[in-house]
């Protein structure tokens, strides 16, 4: 996993509630076999005026001018600035790889569904939650300034505007140790392996009726 | 000391570990596989040279992307026409063999859609920790199962270590009290409470749905309310044990064999809550005072009774509710206090994870009975959830029911709920649909759809427009055509 110290970017206001993973990753997209490659159709039906197939090239298709990742002045964002509830609805890990693939680091919003949580930090994508009036005034200072860029710091959990402003944020330990050092989940819980081989045999003599060979 | 929630006693029975950060190690019983959130996983596992830990807690089907026309499905793999969707199906396939999993292929009788074939062969059990790639998981929670939706990562992670890394989370009671009104189901109830508590107020918690509404229910109509949890944020919908659960798991293919099988009712029958239990937070509705729901929006929240309108934007004091209600009606194409009984539809589907049981059938078939399909709908259909509910459904001779009336009746799959195979909306149609999410685009680019019980899907079918299934009864009302305004 790539890990996540410091990061410091241009933001894009993305300004909707309850953004789900279907309006981030379109399904036709989840035909993929691999985990990379699903940046340029990342928020499909709003970025193109076309409907999107997999396989397309993107450069032909006719771009929604209106839509703010399209607009000059946040061309190479790397941190999203959203609303409420971010990355509702479906489980599909295609998601945050469609918007790290994009080339986002961090996402800002007031909150986060809960697998998406999940998926993200599984995928070096940092989730910020900051509380809905601080949201409020970022929206307004981003929309005010071109070229708004914030500082994050994972390490001290702070994210820095351009004024100098410091803003702190919440992450669990074991989701930041993660990120700042890179680490591999499943290497992790292998540590564990004659933890989870006691506990098993334990579980299987309890209830039996668990496991289909021991019948 | 507070009893335990029901969500507790299944958290403690499979903690292999607390780790001292916040998280925990818990034990995985099953896992549920399709093809599309699996690839990854296996390819992870292959690259690492790691091996499943146990096989005999996987159990793999494809539903996402297969067609649902009987001509395609009889060429098996070879009908799906769409190249990708091809190499996923067969990726499955290939993965399943390759690492000696047991997969329903896509012309097994048993297969099916995942949240309907796991139930449906007891290979979901109570007390049992379940997971798959897919966020209505929550299905299977129904049977007193700790279970919900993971993602690739966390499929691979299963697979190697027949674990998953976990924080616990909060406890949340939803009670549904009373009787239903005629005509009133399960997936009412469901909309209802997302209605009520929003698409975020389950977040972070584990929904267990009680009160005698709830009890009243079948184990249809239990894995229905269940289905939805994650509809309200909630990763996790639970219902306690009891002689519903055990009686519809008697028998079932996975089911505890003779010898051990009272020894697993007496087990399954402590899953309940304690009576002293505590929860972070309770809500409580009246079932009496639910309508028959019908979505208008864009989220499952935007939902009303039948006998409502689509609410005007300017009556919210909250200015993201508003821009979110104006971009909602502006995508459906419907107007501010539009009755919803004006809503004209032009597809109709009645199928997916939510409502493709065999009970959903029987109730949209109780409608459609001797009754026409409207002229104005282009497309009605319905997609059975299995192989084996298809088989049940037509030894009930519902299928001819259906066809007498102008459905489709087709093979099973997820088809229309996300429209990864060929079946989806066009851009601007209107469908009344049983499945879980009306999200923007969900059921096809620029589709439009209404979530409604299957009873409700059948009825808008027959008028070409919403109307309330309890006014029905025999009068053929829903056939006339003056029932309606015009839009």
């Amino acid at each position: 996993m790539k890990k996540f110290d410091r990061h410091e970017g241009l933001v894009a206001p993305l300004d909707r509630a309850n953004v789900d993973t279907d309006l981030i990753i379109p399904k036709q997209f989840l035909k993929s076999i691999k985990r990379t490659g699903f940046g340029v159709n990342l928020f499909d039906e709003l970025r193109y005026l076309d409907e999107g197939e997999p396989g397309q090239d993107a450069s032909q298709r006719p771009l929604n001018s209106d839509f703010v990742l399209n607009q000059p002045r946040y061309q190479g964002a790397s941190i999203l600035l959203t609303r409420r509830n971010f990355g509702c609805g479906s489980s599909r890990e295609h998601a945050p790889w469609a918007l790290e693939d994009f080339g986002f680091r961090a996402v800002i919003a007031p909150s986060f569904a809960d697998i998406f949580y999940n998926n993200a930090f599984k995928n070096g994508l940092l989730l910020i939650p900051l509380a809905e009036d601080t949201v409020d005034r970022l929206f307004a200072e981003v929309a005010a300034s071109e070229g708004y860029r914030l500082d994050v710091d994972l390490e001290n959990q702070r994210v820095t505007t351009p004024s100098g402003e410091i803003i702190e944020f919440e992450v669990d330990a074991f989701r930041k140790q993660c990120l700042l050092e890179g680490l591999d989940d499943i290497g992790i819980t292998l540590k564990d392996e004659a933890a989870i081989r006691s506990f098993q045999d334990k579980h299987r003599a309890a209830r039996p009726w668990l496991f289909r060979d021991s019948a | 000391m507070a009893g335990q929630t029901l969500y507790d006693k299944l958290w403690s029975q499979h903690l292999v570990k607390e780790r001292g950060d916040g998280t925990a190690l818990i034990y995985i019983d099953r896992q549920l596989l399709h093809e599309v959130t699996s690839p990854q996983a296996f390819e992870g596992l292959r690259l690492a040279g790691r091996k499943p830990w146990r096989l005999d807690a996987n159990l793999a089907t494809p539903d996402h992307n297969v067609p649902t026309t009987l001509k395609e499905r009889a060429e098996g793999n070879a009908g799906i026409k769409d190249p990708t969707s091809l190499i996923q199906v067969q990726t499955l396939d290939d993965n399943c063999v390759e690492f000696g999993i047991e997969e329903f292929k896509i012309n097994d009788p048993r297969q099916g859609i995942v949240h309907v074939v796991g139930p449906e062969q007891g290979a979901t059990l109570p007390g049992m920790t379940v997971v798959c790639g897919d966020s209505h998981t929550a299905t299977h929670g129904a049977f007193g199962a700790l279970a919900h939706g993971i993602g690739t990562s966390e499929v691979e992670h299963v697979l190697a270590t027949q674990c998953l890394l976990a924080q616990k989370m909060k406890n949340m009671q939803v009670r549904v009290e009373g009787k239903l009104g005629t005509g009133v189901t399960s997936k009412d109830i469901v909309l209802a409470i997302i209605g009520r508590i929003g698409t975020a107020g389950g977040t972070g918690c584990a929904i267990e749905f009680a009160g005698s509404a709830i009890r009243d229910l079948s184990m249809e109509g239990r894995m229905t309310v269940c289905n939805m949890a994650i509809e309200a944020g909630a990763r996790v919908g639970l219902i306690a044990v009891d002689d519903t659960t055990i009686d519809y798991l008697r028998d079932r293919h996975y089911a505890p064999t003779a010898a051990q099988w009272e020894a697993a009712v007496a087990d399954w029958k402590n899953l309940v809550s304690d009576a002293d239990a505590r929860f972070d937070k309770v809500v409580t509705l009246d079932a009496a005072e639910i309508e028959p729901q019908v979505s208008w929006g864009t989220s499952p929240e935007m939902v009303t009774g039948i006998s409502g309108e689509v609410p005007d934007p300017a009556d919210s004091a909250d200015e993201t509710v508003q821009r979110g209600y104006s971009r909602a009606l502006d995508y459906m194409g419907l107007a501010p206090k539009q009755k919803i009984t004006d809503i004209r539809l032009d597809k109709v589907f009645i199928g997916s994870c939510t409502n493709s049981r065999i009970e959903d059938l029987r109730e949209a078939a109780k409608v459609a009975k001797g009754k026409k399909v409207a002229d104005s709908i282009m497309l009605a259909m319905v997609v059975p959830g299995s192989g084996l509910v298809k088989r049940q459904a037509e030894a009930e001779g519902l299928d001819r029911i259906f066809l007498d009336a102008g459905f489709e009746w087709r093979e099973p799959g997820c088809s229309m709920c996300l429209a990864m195979n060929a079946d989806k909306l066009g851009a601007g149609e209107h469908c009344a649909s049983t499945s879980n999410r009306n999200f923007e685009g969900r059921q096809g680019y620029g589709g439009r759809t209404h979530l409604v019980s299957p009873a409700m899907a059948a009825a808008a079918a027959i008028a070409g427009h919403f109307v309330d299934v309890r006014g029905l009864g025999n009068d053929g009302a829903a056939n006339d055509p003056t029932h309606v305004q015009e839009a």
